[in-house]
């Protein structure tokens, strides 16, 4: 191609040898500033190579001699974020978590660090948004509390978990196995069954249920109330209302009265800092069960169902 | 066009230098327009952000300002929210069939007077005559040795150009604070660095670019020449040397010697030496030129010097200069001006621009916006009733507090609260106040019968409280357990 090179009459430029159609290419010189940005692009790739990792090797990468990492840089913005944080994490962690919702800024900063902590440490059973499981994890979000629903109790269920062995402080309630134990026989359990399906309002009340009645006497209503109601101090689920964690048709109940499942919740103070977990319980209590604390010293004055504001 | 260093033989080197421009001062009809653009166009960039505008106590008093930590923008009367970005999109569109409407009617119109770099860089030139003289004194300078005085000239036109490449670069902050504040704060080290950096950044782009590369930008970095030829077609107009008349030239005196073999051209080139990119407007339509007429100026007053009639060079379409060249009259240039394309463009830019005006008249500056929480989707409650969560956003656009009320409807025997509330105080409907100028988020709890349909649409409706019935509204589902039937 070389050898077709020549001078273009017209422009007086050399063309390239390149000719398409009788279509030729001038080989027209770049100006000078272009290429002069060109070989300052090419110096600061070298100074760049240089400084920062850059050439992938079998194992890693060039260090680079500044000794710059991306994991290094996450970890000063952490840091840097802790700081960010600090004074509004030690303010939580100075304020008794039943005062946390008079103070709306804390509380607000609460929840929101409740629910990252949420996301990471709690969603893989209670599910997003605290939903539950339907038969395995109870639902969060609803004004149905086994252990209590005021801040004080969530966050101590969080702390001390549910059932783990090697903590005195955890929660254990123990639901007897009256079927596989024998304590009741398969007609007492259909009986009683009845009778819990009947203060549910879910059938009609029958012999069966009237029999149950007092089965659920003598055996339940030392936890579970004499109607249902459920006891909170012992874990007790309420029976008498539309929540049932391990279903609520027949087959489920008598599932659980003959072999009950003691659900496990792990204990949190093994793992989260107290701030986190009081965080933590503020977001679960954010989630629309919130309770107000049983004890209040002065009664409460209802708001006119007017809420606050958070702006963005 | 490159050159060899020796005609007919390769470049020497693969630079080439560039080619200094030393454009000879003008005048005439459309240098002097060219003025007045600059100085429109330079006032409104220097001068709008000191313009003030009282928007009461809630809003920055800037008649124009973009404010990026608060997501406003305001112009004027008019205040644009972020959701309301479509106005801008608006003025984009409008922005681009404006350039249809100008290119396809009047060519580069827009590279020869309005554009930044065009107007910077007849600015920066205006400089080099300032201090060094007209073209051929700064010829003489630039070829001529470093003595004191081409030092002293030269230090004092780069700080002229430092100066006003300084002061662009300040002005452009301005559109992002409040003007008087920012200046203080930057003169007194209290600005945000970015105020510096950009201040920084533009005063070395204008400089560089304004100052030194001038024409180069268009000729090598901008991409609109490539763009425009798009929008032209045969009717619009361009800077035409009319070789027909021209050619071929000869001096005066060659041509009073031999009457009738010579056209009208006398070969001053005048032409060429106030062409601010430095181009032979002779050689043809090229993409050097940025149709800015000084060229017509300069031809026209030496055909007047000559006694020959003006336009030599001239703006004339393509198909004017087959008329022309075939011997014929063209048709006066406002023909070319209203045909068909230029009137359909013109009735779109029309358009959207009234339907943008109406809908600022129209719109309301309260504003709801609701999302279902979908995890979970509902919650099952004690007593048999069924739970919803909504996330609210409140716009109060309005620069004043305003109370609001939360209504729901189309969902029997509702109840609702927000945070903070709980369902023993939940009611039909529930207040709230509105902050001015503000986006308030809440969530909405809902609580309704366990009894009814699956999916059940309902509307949630916000109201303004105060003198103006403001009111948005919302229609969206109330989910309970069950499956779709």
């Amino acid at each position: 191609m070389a050898d077709h090179k020549r001078i273009d009459e017209v422009t007086g430029t050399a063309t390239s040898g390149h000719e398409w159609d009788g279509i030729e290419e001038l080989d027209t010189p770049m100006p000078r500033w272009w290429l002069w940005s060109l070989y300052a692009s090419i110096v600061w790739a070298i100074v760049y190579v240089i400084l920062y990792p850059a050439w992938p090797m079998i194992h890693g990468a060039t260090e680079g001699v500044l000794g710059w990492t991306s994991r290094g840089q996450l970890e000063a913005e952490m840091q840097a974020d802790a700081k960010r944080r600090a004074p509004v994490v030690s303010a939580i962690g100075a304020t008794a978590i039943a005062d946390l919702p008079a103070k709306p800024e804390l509380m607000q900063a609460a929840v929101q660090g409740g629910a990252a902590a949420f996301r990471v440490h709690c969603v893989q059973c209670h599910g997003a948004g605290g939903a539950g499981v339907p038969k395995l994890y109870p639902s969060l979000t609803d004004d149905d509390w086994l252990w209590g629903g005021d801040l004080p109790t969530i966050e101590y269920t969080i702390t001390h978990g549910i059932r783990n062995p090697d903590h005195d402080a955890t929660r254990t309630s123990q639901m007897p196995a009256f079927g596989r134990d024998g304590i009741l026989d398969a007609r007492q359990i259909a009986d009683v069954v009845s009778f819990v399906r009947a203060i549910s309002h879910q059938e009609k009340p029958s012999a069966s249920s009237i029999r149950g009645a007092a089965v659920f006497e003598a055996n339940c209503a030392v936890c579970h109330g004499p109607a249902g109601e459920g006891g909170r101090a012992v874990g007790a689920p309420k029976l008498a209302d539309a929540i049932w964690l391990y279903g609520g048709d027949r087959a489920s109940i008598t599932a659980t009265v003959t072999q009950p499942r003691n659900g496990v919740m792990p204990r949190w103070n093994s793992r989260l800092d107290p701030v986190t977990i009081k965080m933590l319980a503020a977001y679960v209590y954010s989630l629309g069960g919130g309770e107000k604390a049983p004890v209040e010293a002065v009664p409460a004055a209802e708001g006119e169902g007017q809420g606050t504001n958070g702006q963005d | 066009m490159a050159r060899t260093d020796h005609p007919g033989e390769p470049p020497a080197s693969l630079y080439e230098a560039r080619k200094g421009v030393y454009p000879k001062k003008v005048d005439g009809p459309f240098r002097r327009f060219k003025w007045a653009i600059m100085a429109v166009t330079l006032a409104i960039y220097y001068g709008t952000p000191w313009i003030r505008w009282d928007r009461g106590p809630h809003a920055p008093d800037q008649a124009v300002l973009i404010d990026l930590a608060n997501r406003r923008f305001y112009m004027f009367q008019i205040e644009i929210w972020p959701h309301e970005f479509y106005y801008v999109a608006g003025l984009l569109i409008m922005a681009g069939i404006g350039l249809f409407l100008v290119t396809s009617a009047v060519g580069r119109a827009w590279c020869g007077y309005a554009c930044p770099q065009t107007v910077w860089t007849d600015l920066f030139q205006h400089v080099d005559r300032l201090v060094d003289g007209d073209r051929n004194a700064q010829i003489r300078l630039a070829n001529g040795r470093w003595t004191a005085e081409k030092i002293g000239k030269r230090a004092l036109k780069y700080a002229i150009y430092l100066t006003i490449a300084f002061w662009t670069g300040g002005a452009w902050i301005m559109y992002f604070a409040d003007a008087p504040t920012l200046t203080q704060d930057f003169w007194s080290g209290q600005a945000a660095p970015v105020a510096y950096v950009t201040v920084a950044v533009l005063t070395a782009t204008t400089f560089v670019l304004g100052g030194f590369l001038r024409e180069q930008v268009c000729i090598y970095m901008c991409p609109w020449p490539r763009i425009q030829t798009a929008m032209m077609d045969e009717k619009s107009l361009l800077v035409t040397y009319k070789d027909w008349r021209g050619e071929p030239r000869g001096s005066v005196k060659t041509a009073e010697k031999n009457p009738g073999a010579f056209g009208d051209c006398v070969d001053c080139n005048q032409c060429v030496a106030v062409c601010p990119t430095g181009i032979d407007i002779r050689e043809g339509p090229q993409i050097g030129c940025i149709t800015c007429a000084l060229c017509i100026d300069a031809c026209d007053s030496v055909m007047a010097q000559v006694g020959r009639p003006r336009g030599l060079i001239d703006y004339c379409t393509l198909d004017d200069a087959e008329t022309e060249k075939a011997g014929g009259v063209a048709p006066p240039i406002r023909k070319t001006l209203f045909r068909p394309r230029t009137l359909i463009y013109s009735g779109l830019w029309g358009a959207i621009g009234l339907a943008m005006l109406f809908t600022l008249g129209q719109r309301t500056r309260l504003d709801l916006a609701v999302q279902h929480e979908r995890s979970p989707l509902y919650v099952q409650l004690s007593d048999g009733a069924i739970r919803n969560n909504y996330t609210l956003k409140l716009r109060n656009m309005e620069l004043r507090p305003r109370p609001v009320e939360i209504v729901v409807s189309g969902l029997p025997g509702a109840r609702l609260w927000i945070d903070g509330g709980s369902r023993e105080t939940a009611r039909q409907s529930l207040r709230m106040p509105l902050a001015p100028d503000s986006v308030t988020s809440a969530r909405l709890f809902v609580v309704a019968p366990g009894a009814g349909p699956v999916r059940q649409d309902f509307t949630i409706t916000v109201r303004a409280l105060d003198d103006e019935p403001h009111r948005d509204s919302e229609t969206i589902q109330f989910d309970r357990p069950g499956t779709q039937p």
